[in-house]
């Protein structure tokens, strides 16, 4: 088993498939907030759905709405089950904190990569992520 | 971070539900940014008020917060969805309208003022040089920070929320004078004037340099409103957050080694980027609102004029009010021409309903583009009204 240390941003355990994009996340306009399904054009992530993964992805970007539209995520059952941030920001760790979505950040982001799709359970708590 | 007595007991929820989640929020981003503690902020202006943008869970949480959060401090709202009054001349639909009213009304409840503007420094939310505050709204921000000197970051809606609530922000970024600093310097060459001159400028700056802050020389003079159109446009384009102006600005800096020059040339360029093929159907002025001399420049030219486009002028409900105090108001409504009071071209729910938009602003068309898929026209004001009055453009 492979443990990865960070930081904590918002308390709480999370399991479930990694979903790792190398490109930072616009919510507002790139996620549609109904299904949970990332819609910008050309993202490495177009057409998945995040519901139920752990999210891996470098920041948020775009409009500061975007911590809303996880909060509706959320309410709809569609949103992430964690987040993985290489360095958090207002967007994305606001809209964690709204939405009691457990996240961290600063662990060791490209060594992520290659376990995406990788069953994980994360403990933002201790600032713990098992593969 | 260093958390005071009152901090503790409102992460610790004795100050109920609402203080406990801002004060998380706060904590939260005071970690990531390393801040060393929480300042008091005098001012807060908070944005995501449009249900547009907000939808059904963004009211939900806002109703959760106002169960029991109450603001500390001075707090305006940013542009609605609608003109909270006039909402069906616009053409927005009931449904809408209703769910708009309850997302004003959980701000109401909160004892948030509903002036839903872009620009509060027009209607006594006007922050002094030094003040600590915590504003969204980019424009508004780059307007407090660099015009009036006072200190804040480009909130977002749910982080300048949490600031009202807790009447604090964690100190970090630019609050702190070593990061507010230019590090680029701009020498404009030729004359700028007007606010379309000044939006060009700040779109060919912003798309230069970035978030970076610049240092701008060259320019003699600038009204109230140029530079108004100036922070929009440098904020959407660029995304910095501040800028100084040499001789016009009141915040000091460092000289930045770093030098950049823009020419008559880049301006004509970036407002030729502007214009599209096609005749406007929709004249709309006021992004950023506008300001009480604008709209008596505005009714001075639709005096006895008839409007053949759809013209919608985009304004706070506390200046529309004066202008109608002074018959300005009742002057330009009998030319056809509506208020968007509440609301601007950007925010209102739109899409579909027009297909170009002439304004005499450089953010209006980005957000006109991007959000709507409207074609742009960019002009001055004069031209924007001769073109409402005429039908025409050119």
């Amino acid at each position: 088993m492979e443990i990865f240390k960070g930081r904590e941003i918002f308390a709480g355990k999370a399991s479930g498939e990694l979903l790792f994009s190398s490109m930072p996340i616009s919510f507002y306009g790139g996620v549609d907030a109904t299904s949970g399904i990332v819609v910008e054009k050309g993202h490495p992530l177009e057409g998945k759905c995040m519901a139920g993964k752990v999210l891996a992805f470098p920041n948020g970007k775009g409009s500061t709405v975007g911590s809303y539209v996880l909060y509706r995520l959320k309410k709809a059952g569609k949103a992430p089950a964690g987040i993985i941030n290489l360095e958090a920001e207002t967007i994305v760790a606001v809209g964690a904190i709204i939405s009691e979505i457990p996240m961290m950040d600063k662990v060791e982001f490209e060594k992520l990569e290659k376990l995406d799709g990788k069953k994980v359970r994360m403990d933002a708590s201790g600032g713990k992520l098992e593969i | 971070m260093i958390l005071d007595d009152a901090d503790k007991q409102m992460l610790a929820g004795k100050f109920g539900n609402a203080a406990k989640k801002s004060m998380e929020i706060l904590v939260a981003l005071g970690k990531i940014y390393w801040a060393e503690r929480l300042a008091p902020v005098t001012s807060v202006q908070v944005a995501g008020v449009s249900y547009d943008n907000l939808g059904d869970a963004g009211l939900e949480y806002l109703q959760e917060l106002a169960k029991d959060g109450k603001v500390r401090v001075l707090t305006t709202l940013n542009p609605a969805g609608m003109d909270l009054e006039n909402y069906r001349a616009l053409g927005i639909g009931e449904e809408f309208a209703q769910k708009q009213a309850k997302v004003i009304g959980a701000f109401s409840k909160m004892g948030i003022i509903p002036s839903c503007t872009c620009t509060p420094y027009f209607i006594g939310n006007k922050p002094k040089g030094g003040e600590h505050i915590a504003w969204s709204e980019s424009s508004a921000v780059c307007y407090a920070n660099s015009v009036l000197g006072a200190r804040t970051n480009r909130e977002g809606g749910p982080s300048a929320l949490a600031a009202a609530i807790c009447g604090k922000t964690p100190l970090y970024g630019m609050h702190l004078e070593e990061n507010r600093q230019a590090k680029v310097m701009v020498k404009v060459e030729g004359e700028i004037s007007g606010t379309e001159m000044f939006g060009a400028l700040g779109k060919a700056v912003g798309e230069r340099i970035g978030n970076k802050i610049p240092l701008i020389t060259g320019i003699k003079s600038a009204s109230v409103e140029e530079l108004k159109s100036l922070c929009a446009s440098i904020a959407t384009y660029g995304g910095t957050s501040m800028f100084h102006m040499h001789g016009v600005t009141p915040n000091k800096t460092e000289v930045p080694k770093q030098e950049i020059a823009i020419g008559k040339k880049d301006i004509d360029a970036a407002l030729s980027s502007m214009n599209d093929e096609g005749q406007p159907d929709l004249v709309a002025l006021g992004c950023p609102h506008l300001s009480m001399q604008e709209v008596e420049k505005i009714a001075l030219m639709l005096k006895g004029k008839k409007v053949k486009i759809e013209t919608w002028l985009c304004i706070s409900r506390q200046v529309k009010e004066e202008a109608q105090k002074r018959g300005l108001a009742q002057e330009i409504e009998k030319s056809g021409a509506k208020f968007a009071a509440d609301t601007c071209m950007v925010v209102a729910p739109i899409k579909g309903r027009f297909e170009c938009v002439a304004s005499d602003s450089a953010k209006s068309c980005y957000y006109c583009r991007a959000k709507n898929k409207f074609r742009t026209k960019v002009g001055s004001i004069e031209k924007c009204i001769g073109c409402a009055i005429s039908g025409k453009w050119d």
